[in-house]
């Protein structure tokens, strides 16, 4: 096997996360029933005419400037025609000559923990089609509409990864790009980020490219490296025996973990491309490009490194913070805010408001909760008015409370009446073991943990280090 | 009192002094088209119900003071401007039950003045051709001589204007589709620029040449509804902006005409053009220069080219348009496919005319792979060279003079089998279309007792400019005024 290079080009098509369509403005979300979302421009109806919805521009050179590319002053749709029943209009509005953004890198690291750049051709707008839904109960396909007109975005890469680990590298760096800037929502299941891989093999040395098999809609990370791993064996296989690989589409089954022949070249659609009339040229001057790029939040890419050197956070830690644009936004800004050890506050807010957001999927935007708000909480823990315990409760409130949190804090810390009896409590302690007052006069500082100890019998659920700092200040007056 | 004379100005000041109501002038033309349109078959649909419910309501609006100079007037729609619940065929099988749920921005502009749609007129097959022979429904009879074409594609609407079956229709230009048909049945018709008309709700044939306009008995009535119907939409991406949104009043005045230069392009004056006509255009322009304009001998080359250039970028834009008729969603089905490929390629050939079949071959050639340098992209070319040509000639000059078209109407039956024959009857008109440029035909003497129609083309957005001018000289003229015989009667 070891005289074999494997060379995979990957087109990956990112659903945009958009509230209407590309060129209409039906509902994009996903799951209503069928044909419920379709409307007379999705459904191709005569006389109809596409209208771009402009949010679809900025992602795309949003997604451009993130991956350094150039962004095309002047793209171009295309009509793409093939007849399909789930494709409405018989053609698909895409872009062929002139793509929204060209060029740009994504860098990975291979299976020897090495850097390497993949370059990337290109990125262009495009409609997705309906969905067929083949019944061999009822004999018959059904056509569901709904996802007919859903802005993707279809991000090409030049074949330059040697190995289904370095494909499925790219793959996850290309979605936490497009998830972290909010560009897609990244769903897989639901088919907002699938690929379609491109393989082939040939004899190491080789100059020039074998025949190559495109894998398509390939909708998960271990299925993309499955697939691919089945293909460069199969071609490898065939080739080893003398064979010829055939140019064709194939489709992988993941339930026999083997891809399929779809259709070969020779019966592949002429597409007959041509600039679409009904839609202008995409425009886009200096001026926008700039003001995106000042939008544009520091990537997840250098956010990592910083995260790691000057944080000492650890993958997991960073992994978490970057999975959502909202989170290491929020992290900055209470760390530019707080005295608090920047490994502490990650640690608390992990514990408290991403446990919470995890446990009932919800989003951090939609709480008025400030960074702010949430040095307060933390400062009050640090001296000792709030139980660590109670970190959590604080949390959870401030999602359903309209209180504001100085309110919630108060609610939840130490009361008077409990700061009042621990006092006396201390006061009875020390008034009673005169020996281990001296002890830690003499110096055993150790002795300490005692003290908490009778104090903490009688006042379950007080925080410990904030008793352990009253006592050292109560021995010390003596 | 002859309503079916009257311009819509004189409609207006009858419905204002109550003199006829809405409803009784709906009845009116309704009648006229049951005792005339047997011979003539300009109509696909007349839909007397909604007419007359229409008519009723812009009565109320009459009665309240809230009507403009269009509402209660009766007007036609050409069969391909979508009319909500009201059969919109295209002229073909494929769409011979098709019930749009919802209008066309021109037809809705309409409605809401308070105009009254008498109906649906018949056109060539998806406005392919140029004689009105193409249709589905049968061929319409030209009113000036029932053996004659009406041409084409707005065939029907020229013929029932022309026959006062209605005061005015809308129409839709693509190579000439307004204009020929005006010529030939003696009418003004407007084809605006590119992009003054929204296009939403017109079944598209050319996406990139299609432009609707009205066709009336004068340039006045044309300017009346050219400016209802112009103007930006936003559900129209090429319509434009630029469109003039406020009412225009006439602009060029008598004494205007004197800075006014008009050419006259030698290459419109060739061989091809039939003597009649020739000697027509040069005896009308004795009225013009007396009226004040000037004229100057122009040269408008390569337009020989436009015709291939058209058929090329016309049919390659219809192949795509029309591959969305695949029996799937709406339209003709056949009768019990075998498979995919077999509903595909029955539902077509059954639903889809010669003449729309033709083209769709025509164009899916074009563009298809190993082809689309040599055709499409040379057509493109040869459109760009056109249009820089009409700017450097309207740099020159002010407004160009052409004949619309290389002969009067001709026979029924006598160009259908030779396509290139027929294909030439769009010599003058296509240049304009692939420059995007607005055009004006307006009538100025018969031939044979024939009416022979002349361009009157202006630089783009200048259509009231190109009606003002049309206006001054039928002012001076009844060209316009004339009805054919046979339907010069109540």
């Amino acid at each position: 096997m070891s005289n074999w290079e494997t060379i995979i080009g990957l087109e990956i098509h990112v659903q945009l996360l958009t509230k209407s369509k590309i060129f209409s403005s039906s509902s994009t979300s996903y799951g209503s029933s069928p044909n419920k979302q379709a409307s007379y421009i999705d459904l191709g109806m005569p006389g109809t005419l596409p209208v771009l919805n402009k949010s679809v521009i900025k992602k795309a050179v949003e997604f451009g400037l993130a991956i350094g590319a150039k962004i095309s002053k002047k793209s171009i749709f295309d009509r793409k025609n093939y007849f399909y029943p789930d494709l409405p209009k018989s053609y698909q509005i895409s872009q062929l000559e002139f793509p929204i953004v060209e060029g740009g890198t994504i860098t990975i690291v291979d299976e020897e923990n090495v850097s390497k750049i993949i370059n990337v051709t290109r990125a262009h707008l495009e409609e997705d089609a309906g969905k067929s839904i083949h019944s061999d109960k009822n004999d018959c396909t059904f056509i569901d509409l709904n996802r007919a007109g859903t802005p993707l975005l279809e991000i090409v890469s030049e074949p330059e990864m040697c190995s289904a680990f370095e494909a499925v590298q790219y793959m996850k760096k290309i979605h936490n790009i497009v998830t972290f800037l909010k560009i897609s929502d990244g769903n897989m299941q639901e088919g907002s980020f699938r690929c379609d891989a491109n393989v082939s093999v040939r004899k190491v040395g080789d100059r020039n490219l074998g025949t190559r098999t495109e894998l398509k809609n390939i909708n998960s990370f271990k299925f993309v490296e499955k697939a691919i791993n089945y293909e460069v064996k199969r071609q490898i296989e065939i080739l080893e025996e003398g064979g010829k690989i055939t140019q064709e589409t194939r489709l992988y089954d993941e339930n026999n973990d083997v891809t399929k022949s779809m259709r070969s070249k020779e019966e592949a659609n002429d597409y007959r491309y041509f600039p679409d009339p009904d839609l202008l040229p995409i425009e886009i001057d200096e001026a926008y490009i700039l003001e995106i790029k000042k939008s544009l939040p520091e990537l997840p890419e250098v956010k990592e490194k910083y995260y790691r050197s000057e944080y000492d956070l650890s993958d997991e830690q960073i992994s978490i913070l970057l999975s959502n644009q909202d989170y290491a936004k929020f992290i900055d800004e209470v760390i530019k805010q707080s005295k608090i050890e920047p490994k502490k506050i990650v640690n608390y807010f992990i514990s408290s408001i991403y446990s919470k957001i995890n446990k009932d999927n919800l989003l951090l935007s939609k709480n008025s909760f400030t960074a702010k708000d949430f040095c307060l909480v933390m400062d009050s823990i640090n001296v000792g008015t709030l139980s660590k315990n109670n970190l959590k409760t604080v949390i959870e409130e401030s999602w359903v409370s309209k209180e504001s949190i100085s309110i919630i804090i108060d609610k939840y810390s130490n009361s008077n009446e409990d700061s009042d009896l621990i006092d006396k409590l201390i006061k009875d302690v020390v008034n009673k073991n005169k020996k281990q007052v001296e002890e830690y006069k003499s110096g055993k500082t150790k002795i300490l943990g005692f003290f908490v100890g009778q104090v903490l019998k009688d006042s379950k659920g007080s925080d410990p280090s904030q008793i352990k700092d009253k006592i050292i200040k109560e021995l010390d007056a003596i | 009192m002859d309503i079916y004379k009257k311009s819509i100005a004189e409609l207006s000041d009858l419905l204002n002094k109550k003199i006829i109501s809405s409803l009784e002038m709906t009845n009116y033309f309704i009648k006229r088209i049951n005792s005339f349109d047997r011979e003539l078959n300009s109509f696909i649909t007349v839909d007397e119900e909604n007419a007359q419910k229409q008519a009723i309501n812009a009565d109320l609006l009459i009665a309240e003071k809230n009507n403009t100079l269009l509402t209660g007037i009766p007007i036609a729609h050409k069969d391909l401007f979508s009319t909500k619940d009201i059969l919109t065929t295209c002229a073909s099988k494929m769409l011979e039950n098709y019930i749009p749920p919802f209008d066309a921005t021109v037809v809705n502009k309409l409605d809401k003045l308070g105009m009254v749609k008498l109906g649906k007129t018949n056109m060539d097959e998806f406005a392919m051709g140029s004689s009105n022979e193409s249709s589905y429904f049968g061929p319409v009879k030209n009113p000036w001589d029932l053996s004659k074409v009406p041409g084409g594609s707005s065939g029907g609407s020229a013929s029932a204007v022309a026959a006062r079956l209605a005061p005015i229709a809308t129409g839709s230009d693509t190579g000439g589709s307004i204009r020929q048909p005006a010529a030939f049945c003696g009418l003004t018709g407007l084809k605006p620029t590119y992009g003054s008309v929204s296009r939403y709700g017109m079944i598209a044939y050319a996406s990139s040449l299609d432009q609707g306009g009205p066709i009336g008995r004068s340039a006045e009535d044309c300017r009346i509804l050219f400016d209802e119907i112009k103007g930006y939409d936003k559900n129209d991406p090429t319509s434009n902006h630029k469109v003039i949104q406020k009412k225009s009043n006439l602009k060029i005045s008598k004494d205007d005409a004197k800075n006014i230069t008009i050419g006259i392009p030698k290459e419109y004056f060739l061989k091809d053009l039939d003597k009649d006509i020739s000697d027509s255009i040069f005896e009308s322009i004795k009225t013009f220069e007396k009226i004040g304009f000037n004229f100057k001998d122009i040269s408008l080359s390569n337009q020989n080219l436009a015709i291939p250039a058209y058929y090329i970028i016309a049919s390659a834009e219809a192949s795509s348009n029309l591959s969305r008729y695949d029996g799937i969603k709406f339209g003709h089905r056949c009768s019990e496919p075998k498979n995919l490929e077999d509903l595909y390629l029955r539902t077509r050939k059954e639903g889809f005319g010669t003449e729309v079949k033709k083209r769709i071959m025509i164009g899916a050639y074009a563009l298809s792979s190993g082809y689309y340098d040599e055709y499409y992209m040379r057509a493109l070319k040869i459109r760009r060279i056109i249009r820089d040509n009409f700017a450097s000639a309207l740099n020159q000059v002010d407004y160009i003079f052409a004949p619309t078209t290389p002969t009067v109407a001709f026979n029924i039956g006598e160009k259908t089998s030779d396509a290139t024959e027929m294909y030439l009857s769009d010599i003058y008109t296509t240049p304009v279309n692939l420059s995007g440029l607005p055009a004006a035909s307006i009538p100025i003497g018969f031939s044979n007792k024939l009416p022979i129609g002349m361009q009157i083309i202006g630089n783009y957005f200048s259509e009231h400019n190109i009606l003002n001018i049309a206006d001054l000289f039928q002012k001076e003229t009844d060209w316009h005024l004339r009805i054919p015989e046979n339907f010069n009667h109540e």
